[in-house]
């Protein structure tokens, strides 16, 4: 059985003028952490409504652990923990009630799934009398995570469990995670960081409401085919104004203190080039693609496909 | 059973350690309870008038004692000239210039009559037309003094004259704090009731929370029966508290049966409960629940029949006033409280309420169907 099963889902709001989800498709294996990997707007947080029954579609439909997500929302509901990219606890409440609390909305206790919780609740537990609300913002994100799985949800759903926190915990966090996997809980998760997308077992690319490739991170990069090069320059702005000129650049864009840049050449033509235009210590590499690299790219495929369907 | 329970006792919880809200739940309705019914009082007293005294004779002097002698005005001052008089008016620090004419003793014993002038300031109407009331029944009397004095042989057949004597009845010295405190105590219980209920779920919308609420098991009607038992307790205890202040700060004894009160407000709770549900449902933030709330308190402050007679609107507004649940438990609580009704007398406006409990609590509950 296919732990989550999307079949052309469309969600629209302000009565259609706005497509939040446009005809989605999509499968999660079970036990699988699963990533939907996508910038701000992208309709990430709007797929995460729909599947958790907060939402209903427009268009076609999805089940979730086998139960249709409109039908059926009372057995998902059940069956499945949701963390809201948003905190969503109680804050006048202490870190322990709030679990208690919850705990207690699903018909069990916090002793009966402690296994579950334990290596993450251990790090609150100093703080398990404090208002949720004079948490840290990473100790926030642990309590929301505890809450989530307290009734032993066979399924996960994590909306940007890591917005706004430090690095550090965002490493806790996927280790977390990465834990839960392998007990058996399926993790649907998203993120608009492209560097946690390697954490993932599967990602899907998502933009504009458009699903764009569900792949695992290794298979993504490995099917990367174009050449890619870092490039630097004493002149960053004015390197990326020429790159963009370069008739063999497919693509580039600002990448740290490089610009990464796509090229329908070698790297020969490029300097050739570079230095034809008073370029001074200039510095070109080929470069292995990251993801992020790869998500550029396929919106970059994306676009120019719309755009041929448009002037045809 | 076990679900409900938590979430009352995570509702107690958290009205109890937000501290802003445990003030604005008992000290307000018990600050409102001492002040509002000693300033909430619609007999005019202390009219303040200005007698421009032309005439400065013995009869002048006499009526002028007749006002500062009266309780119903102050006397603002004293003018020979009704040009200065005037001024004070247009200033509005007088409300009433009473002018006695030159001559006035004089022509009054010439004449058997004569005329005096008084000049309202009608910026307050209701100050204007009972100032001249009571100036008028003032100027009898002063009248009536002269023609005894003239005439002592008339006494006989003026005492055969038409005399009506008023008395009040269930209220005897006619205090208007008898009539208000009951008034102002139901005004609180349908702000505690029916407001806080609503923003505290409007609030849980707002932050977020009830996005994870609604991702749980809990079924809606667990949810709000989680969150009506609170505040229908508290409610109470408001309710409770300012009878205690009426009773023993005003003084104002419960004639009929405290039982049958709490019933009535009970019953007036669950209407109001339904209000604040469908508010609810209505407003996705606070700042809409607190304004559609705010024009609520307005109408129900004004159109209940808690300040002002229901029988002198024009008939739509008494068809508005006959549609508000607070209009029934208004009239009886007050005649409960100040009449010692039986519950034979009031039982119609119970099963008025009633009827109000089932339609708002109806509505609240398709409002709420609709949206989820």
């Amino acid at each position: 059985m296919k732990i989550i099963e999307i079949n052309n889902l469309t969600k629209t709001y302000n009565k259609g003028k706005v497509i939040a989800l446009d005809n989605i498709n999509l499968a999660v294996e079970e036990s699988e952490i699963f990533g939907l990997i996508g910038p701000d707007g992208a309709g990430k947080t709007t797929l995460f409504r729909l599947l958790t029954t907060l939402l209903t579609p427009d268009k076609g439909n999805a089940k979730v652990l086998g139960y249709d997500i409109v039908e059926d929302f009372e057995a998902i509901r059940e069956s499945v923990g949701y963390m809201p990219g948003r905190f969503s606890l109680y804050s006048d409440l202490t870190v322990k009630e709030n679990l208690q609390f919850f705990a207690t909305l699903f018909d069990t206790t916090i002793e009966e799934n402690y296994h579950l919780i334990k290596d993450i609740y251990e790090q609150i537990e100093p703080f398990k009398n404090r208002r949720a609300g004079n948490l840290s913002g990473g100790m926030k994100q642990k309590l929301a995570l505890s809450c989530a799985l307290i009734h032993k949800p066979k399924l996960l759903f994590l909306d940007e469990p890591t917005t706004g926190i430090d690095p550090v915990s965002r490493v806790d966090l996927w280790n977390m995670l990465k834990k839960l996997g392998r007990e058996g809980i399926t993790i649907f998760v998203s993120t608009p960081y492209m560097d946690e997308a390697t954490k993932c077992d599967r990602i899907a690319f998502i933009d504009n409401g458009h699903i764009l490739n569900i792949e695992s991170p290794e298979n993504i990069i490995t099917n990367y085919k174009q050449n890619l090069f870092a490039v630097k320059s004493e002149k960053t702005y004015l390197l990326l104004k020429a790159l963009e000129k370069f008739p063999k650049t497919i693509n580039s864009y600002a990448f740290g203190e490089y610009a990464h840049v796509v090229l329908n050449g070698d790297e020969n033509q490029l300097k050739e080039y570079l230095v034809q235009n008073d370029f001074k210590e200039i510095d070109i590499k080929k470069i292995d693609p990251n993801i992020e690299d790869c998500f550029i790219e396929e919106i970059r495929v994306i676009s120019q496909h719309n755009r041929g369907i448009n002037e045809a | 059973m076990r679900k409900i329970l938590i979430l009352i006792q995570k509702e107690f919880k958290q009205v109890l350690r937000d501290k802003m809200i445990v003030a604005i739940i008992f000290a307000v309705p018990i600050l409102q309870m001492l002040i509002l019914p000693w300033a909430i009082d619609l007999d005019v007293r202390h009219v303040s008038i200005s007698i421009v005294d032309l005439d400065k004779s013995t009869y002048s002097r006499d009526l002028i004692s007749l006002f500062s002698a009266s309780e119903s005005f102050n006397l603002y001052s004293y003018y020979d000239s009704y040009k200065d008089a005037i001024q004070d008016l247009q200033m509005n620090k007088v409300d009433v210039i009473l002018t006695i004419p030159a001559n006035f003793e004089r022509n009054l014993i010439r004449d058997n009559g004569n005329q005096l002038s008084a000049t309202a300031n009608a910026i307050n109407g209701v100050k204007a037309m009972l100032g001249t009331y009571y100036l008028n029944m003032i100027i009898k009397d002063f009248n009536q003094q002269i023609v005894l004095e003239w005439y002592p042989q008339i006494e006989s057949s003026l005492s055969n004259s038409i005399d009506v004597r008023s008395s009040v009845w269930f209220n005897q010295e006619g205090d208007y704090k008898n009539f208000m405190v009951p008034a102002i105590l139901v005004l609180l219980l349908t702000v505690v009731a029916g407001f806080l209920t609503a923003l505290n779920i409007v609030k849980e919308k707002e932050i977020g929370t009830i996005e994870q609420i609604n991702v749980t098991p809990i079924k809606k009607w667990q949810f709000i029966i989680g969150k009506m038992v609170p505040f229908w307790a508290i409610s109470n205890i408001v309710f409770i508290v300012g009878l205690l202040i009426m009773v023993y700060l005003y003084g104002i004894p419960i004639l009929g049966n405290v039982g049958l009160l709490l019933l009535y407000a009970n019953v007036y709770i669950l209407s109001i409960l339904g209000l604040g549900l469908i508010i609810s449902a209505l407003a996705h933030t606070q700042q809409q629940a607190m304004f559609v709330n705010y024009f609520f308190v307005m109408i129900l402050l004004l159109m209940s029949g808690l300040f002002t007679s229901i029988d002198s609107m024009p008939s739509w507004a008494q068809t508005i006033s006959y549609s508000l649940p607070i209009t029934y438990f208004i009239e009886a609580s007050r005649a409960i409280i100040i009449k010692g009704a039986k519950f034979s007398e009031i039982s119609n406006l119970l099963l008025i309420l009633g009827i109000f409990v089932v339609i708002m609590n109806g509505l609240a509950i398709l409002t709420y169907r609709k949206r989820s």
